[in-house]
């Protein structure tokens, strides 16, 4: 396959993803340190034939998004934690109504206002449980300018395919971080599945194959009946405890059985190694650099890089750790991807600690090394 | 077309309350849309969260319910996807004056072409008969035991200002005047709104001792005068009154048409 560089910042290779991705609908509302996604949309969207809009907060932002795409247009927004908060009640609903669409978040120092111009990981748990009620979704964490793009790409891909929001996790380094990256001239697209048979009675949220419903757009032949109240296939409201029941499960193992062919951790250094790190996002960075310098040094040391945050890759974290005598988690929150790595019962019971940064600046190769050789030792 | 063709028999019956007006709205819809003969997947019936959000259950074409007060921001991005559907946005009072006042506001400002219908009953309904940012000052509710202390504002007006193409008020006791209002919005490119002044006898007229059905209608037409009779009256005559009438006509260019003829210079797609 041919490709073509680019020097991109993380924030412009999101955006491009997505028109390349074949979104054609953007709304969204000015925050730090993500406008520059909403700048370039603004820009190259109607070049495309498709729409900018900005709207009045985030709130209204992601409702547009939904009904962009409930109109048949791939659609995305993109904000900072104070706007992934006000965007939480609605990605609930998009859940709920089956609607593709994705949420670029790019991670800002907090909570509340914070610092809007520092970096952080600490939306890792807001986006896995941010909306109310019970559910799964999907959330990626590039940690360079290409996986920015790459995993935007996958985004609506996972969007369609499952119908449901998708969250992809940057933070504010990333988003400014300028680096080459390859653009490949020809995407592998996930387009919606479109609805075949008689139109009368048809049925929108009977479950397709793979648990997920072929749903119309507004203004096809079919009619399409949308609502965040329980609703049966016809989508009526309905408040039957079975409805309900075979509702939810439907929702969280429509994506849950399937967690094997979301984006995979990547793993560097040895195999079966006596210290494993875990890491994500930039965090990843400044792990795999000491994991190289470490291994120069003869440690026993290997890396998990988790690119598919939620559902969490549990088995594939069991696996690269079951020989380790020590786990190390990279990350800049208070541990929020260790409590996770901790709730995965590794056997026999060893040390999971943190390496952790939350004082605004990104973690650095020395403090992981420093950290590695601690246990190591 | 007969206006039962729209509307999903098998539903029945509504889950509203005898007297409620919110049927008479719905029917209004249904016979506009039966007089300007749209087929049922030109037309989109989007809904608030309160009693009158579930009129989408009652009818057999496109319907969408989103969240408490957002109705305005969805049909926008519905809008913009599919801007050859004929969307009604239903709302109640507390649903677009207080949680969505700030979405009304701004579709009107853009002018969105879709048709923005308040039923405002003076109250929220579903959750208990509580003051809405509509409900008349001294009201009684279950929020406001000895008369509601807040002023109430004017959506019409509002509506007016941020910019509505077309802007209307009326009453279910006016049923013939609202259907023509409703019909004549939905043939309006541009942002039009309707407001409809409704009776929830469940809550607003009992705790206000209007009485049943029959007396809340005569007092929605006792307490409503002609907009222009409206204007010429006296400050002091007018009181409590509402106006009904027409407030705005006109024809500025719709957020798509616009968006449109800037951005991509006239290119559709
Ligand atoms: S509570 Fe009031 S508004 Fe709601 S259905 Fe009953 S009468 Fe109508």
């Amino acid at each position: 396959m041919t490709c073509s560089a680019r020097l991109l910042q993380g924030n412009e290779a999101c955006a491009l993803a997505g028109v390349d991705a074949g979104a054609r609908f953007y709304a969204g509302y000015p925050i730090s340190p993500a406008s520059e996604i909403a700048e370039m949309c603004s820009q190259i969207l109607p070049q495309h034939g498709g729409i900018y809009v900005q709207m009045e907060d985030e709130i209204g932002s992601i409702a547009a998004v939904i009904g962009a795409s409930l109109g048949g247009l791939k659609a995305f927004t993109a904000t900072s934690g104070p706007g992934l908060s006000l965007m939480q009640e609605n990605i609930g609903f998009a859940l709920m109504a089956e609607v593709p669409c994705v949420i670029i978040n790019v991670q800002r120092f907090g909570p509340s206002t914070g610092i809007a111009t520092r970096p952080s990981q600490g939306d890792v748990m807001a986006a896995r449980w941010g909306t109310h009620g019970d559910h799964s979704i999907i959330v990626l964490s590039p940690s360079s300018v290409q996986e920015c793009y790459d995993l935007t790409v996958e985004a609506f891909n996972l969007a369609e395919r499952f119908r449901a929001p998708v969250i992809v996790l940057t933070d504010a380094t990333i988003a400014h971080l300028r680096e080459k990256i390859e653009i490949p001239d020809e995407l592998k697209l996930v387009e919606r599945l479109k609805p075949e048979g008689p139109v009368e009675n048809y049925r929108p949220f009977a479950p397709g194959a793979g648990g997920v419903p072929v749903i119309p757009n507004y203004g096809d032949k079919y009619i399409l009946r949308v609502t965040g109240l329980v609703h049966d296939e016809e989508g009526y409201p309905s408040a039957d405890p079975q409805v309900a029941g075979q509702l939810i499960e439907r929702l969280a193992a429509k994506i849950e059985r399937f967690r094997d062919e979301l984006p995979q951790p990547l793993f560097y250094g040895e195999e079966n190694a006596k210290v494993v790190l875990v890491s994500y996002g930039i965090s990843a960075r400044a792990a795999k650099q000491a994991v190289s310098i470490a291994v120069n040094e003869k440690l026993s040391v290997g890396m998990l890089q988790l690119q598919t945050l939620w559902p969490f890759p549990e088995e594939q974290v069991k696996k690269a750790c079951a020989a380790a005598e020590a786990v190390l988690v990279i990350e800049m929150n208070r541990g929020q991807i260790m409590e996770r790595v901790k709730a995965c019962g590794l056997f026999p019971p060893r040390r999971i600690s943190s390496v952790s940064r939350t004082d605004t600046g990104i973690i650095t190769p020395t403090q992981v090394l420093t950290a590695i050789r601690g246990v190591a030792g | 077309m007969n206006y039962e063709e729209y509307l999903a028999k098998n539903r029945l019956p509504h889950l509203w309350c005898p007297g409620c007006g919110n049927g008479i709205t719905l029917k209004a819809l249904l016979l506009a849309l039966a007089e300007m003969g749209l087929k049922r997947e030109e037309v989109l019936l989007a809904t608030g969260i309160g009693c009158s959000g579930r009129a989408g259950e009652y009818v057999n074409f496109h319907s969408f319910q989103g969240t408490h007060g957002r109705t305005l921001a969805f049909a926008t991005g519905i809008n913009l996807a599919r801007p050859e559907l004929k969307i009604i946005c239903l709302m109640g009072d507390g649903d677009c004056a207080a949680i969505g006042a700030g979405h009304f506001l701004h579709a009107a400002r853009r002018n969105i072409d879709l048709t923005a219908l308040v039923i405002n009953n003076f109250n929220y309904g579903m959750t208990g008969g509580q003051f809405s940012p509509l409900t008349p000052a001294g009201s009684l509710t279950s929020t406001s035991h000895s008369g509601k202390v807040e002023g109430i504002m004017d959506l019409c007006r509002l509506a007016e200002t941020a910019g509505a193409n077309y802007v209307a008020r009326t009453t279910v006791f006016h049923a013939p005047e609202l259907k023509n209002f409703i019909l004549e919005a939905i043939a309006k490119k541009g942002f039009s709104f309707v407001e409809v002044l409704s009776p929830c006898p469940t809550y607003y007229g009992r705790y206000n001792k209007i009485g049943g059905p029959v007396k809340l209608m005569e007092w929605l037409k006792n307490n409503t005068v002609p907009l222009k009779k409206f204007e010429q009256m006296e400050k002091e005559d007018k009181g409590r009154l509402f106006w009904r009438g027409k407030l705005a006509d006109r024809n500025a260019r719709d957020f798509f048409t616009a968006y449109l003829e800037q951005e991509r210079g006239g290119r559709n797609q």
